[in-house]
């Protein structure tokens, strides 16, 4: 996953953000970005060949894998940081359609207007108002059915020791024993914490963008 | 597949890109710090994040896949390593270097917003050629006043989280030495089995070097909260001494409310016939501003 990539884009679309998406920005690439590659792709690395059923028959181990882990914390994460970016585009989108309309009216040789028109910073009223309002209300639904998703999957954030399986080939009800549950248990209430937070930091842009609105 | 690079090579790389990245981000602040400022950013790259990603990583790349139990039984080496190593140390100084380098990026925005503030200003004031604008976006702003506070408050920071993570540390494992057998009982083990630590004396050794560096960085930061301080001070002393602190004060608040008076002042067209003078930044920092 090139998330530097990712972030040479969402850093262009910065610009046009207030203060507190400039803030969020950094929260999200240094808090979560940097720590799910640093640290926690090294801890599920190893999340299903380290999975271990007490018993020898073939397929056990991987059914039971399969039935207690649908899809993995780290593909949901980079799920939920790859959503939660994209509405900052929709701003972006919008700022090069306006620049575009009005690089036509300019279309008569007015080479200064033009460099000015590329590089100038447009003031969040009217319509680019609504499109930053709608991408932050997006932004905030993607956090939150994400860490909703997860909760409800994984039945909170505390990752077991032990799990207990009987689905067909198993035998009977094998003890299956993951690996690392208190190291991703820290790192799934870390990244929970920072996506709290951005949710705030989104919650409180909002209430900026209103009350900025209700002033004029 | 034979032309696929291995799965641990292709992490080690990224992991390198993203740190290389994050340094680049950090290192933008260096412009406005002190010269220890500069030297402490050294020694967190140099020593701690390139020791990290080159050397200690592979050192405990087989954490887990090497430590081993004298028995059979399935379950009994997740289960005896969980309990022996809830996180491992190489989280822990990744996790310690991300929280201790952020505290910097409070006096890039700082001076963001000021440089933002004095464009705004030059604007209202109709002084905004280009050549303005630019020369404001590369200027390198004193440490004084505000900016001083919050460079103080973003040191403070850095050594609360670096006594932090060194108690966390300290709590999780009480000595820096790691062993080469532990011994456990958990379910499922069948009884006291005897676990083995794969390359304990390695991981001592980067440990002890890891918490040196720690210390060092420590050092650094404190020195660099006395050596503020004491400029702070000189720049006291050297102030006239019939400046009387009640003048002084009423200077500063009019000092901060300035622009906000220029800005009030250019709104409601009064500019002819007011004259107000704004204080150049060399002025400003003549001025005892630490306090």
């Amino acid at each position: 996953m090139s998330w530097p990539a990712l972030y040479a884009q969402l850093v262009g679309a910065n610009r046009h953000s207030t203060s507190l998406g400039k803030i969020w920005l950094s929260v999200l690439f240094i808090f979560r970005v940097m720590v799910l590659v640093v640290a926690a792709e090294s801890v599920w690395g190893d999340e299903q060949s380290d999975f271990t059923c007490n018993t020898l028959q073939p397929g056990c181990e991987n059914v039971c894998y399969d039935q207690f882990f649908p899809v993995s914390h780290i593909r949901l994460w980079s799920l939920q940081l790859v959503f939660v970016s994209t509405p900052t585009l929709l701003v972006s989108m919008y700022v090069a359609y306006r620049n575009h309309c009005d690089r036509r009216r300019l279309l008569q040789g007015q080479e200064e207007e033009l460099e000015t028109l590329k590089t100038r910073r447009l003031p969040i009223v009217g319509a680019l108002w609504w499109t930053y309002f709608c991408s932050l209300v997006f932004k905030m639904l993607f956090e939150g059915s994400f860490m909703y998703v997860l909760y409800v999957v994984y039945d909170g954030f505390e990752m077991p020791r032990l799990v207990q399986c009987d689905q067909w080939p198993c035998p009977n009800l094998v003890d299956c024993f993951i690996s690392r549950p208190t190291e991703k248990t820290i790192f799934t209430v870390f990244m929970a914490t920072a996506s709290s937070i951005c949710m705030v930091l989104n919650l409180a842009e909002l209430a900026y963008l209103v009350a900025k609105a209700l002033n004029r | 597949s034979p032309l696929r690079p291995p799965a641990g090579l292709v992490r080690n790389l990224e992991s390198k890109m993203n740190w290389g990245s994050f340094y680049a981000v950090i290192s933008g602040v260096n412009r406005h710090s002190t010269g220890i400022g500069r030297i402490w950013l050294s020694v967190i790259f140099i020593f701690r994040i390139l020791v990290l990603v080159v050397a200690a990583e592979s050192v405990w790349g087989d954490e887990k896949s090497g430590f081993t139990c004298n028995t059979q039984q399935p379950g009994c080496n997740s289960v005896c390593y969980d309990q022996f190593f809830p996180i491992s140390h190489i989280r822990l100084w990744a996790l310690q270097l991300i929280l201790v380098s952020t505290p910097a990026l409070l006096v890039a925005m700082h001076v963001a917003h000021r440089r933002h503030v004095d464009k705004k200003a030059l604007k209202r004031s109709g002084r905004g050629s280009p050549k303005e604008l630019e020369h404001i976006k590369n200027q390198k702003f004193q440490i004084t006043g505000a900016l001083w506070w919050t460079y103080m408050i973003s040191i403070v920071f850095r050594i609360i989280f670096e006594l932090a993570f060194l108690y966390i540390f300290y709590l999780i494992y009480p000595t820096f030495k790691m062993v080469r057998l532990v011994k456990c009982d958990s379910y499922p083990c069948p009884n006291t089995v005897d676990c083995f630590v794969s390359r304990p004396t390695e991981k001592t050794i980067f440990t002890v070097f890891m918490l040196a560096v720690s210390g060092v960085c420590v050092l650094l930061n404190l020195a660099e909260v006395v050596y503020l301080i004491g400029r702070a001070c000189k720049r006291c002393m050297s102030r006239p001494e019939d400046e009387s602190k009640a003048a002084w004060i009423t200077q500063k608040l009019s000092s901060y409310r300035q622009n906000e008076i220029n800005q009030l002042i250019a709104d409601h067209s009064l500019k002819s016939k007011l004259t107000v003078t704004k204080k150049s930044p060399t002025e400003k920092g003549e001025r005892c501003s630490a306090f």
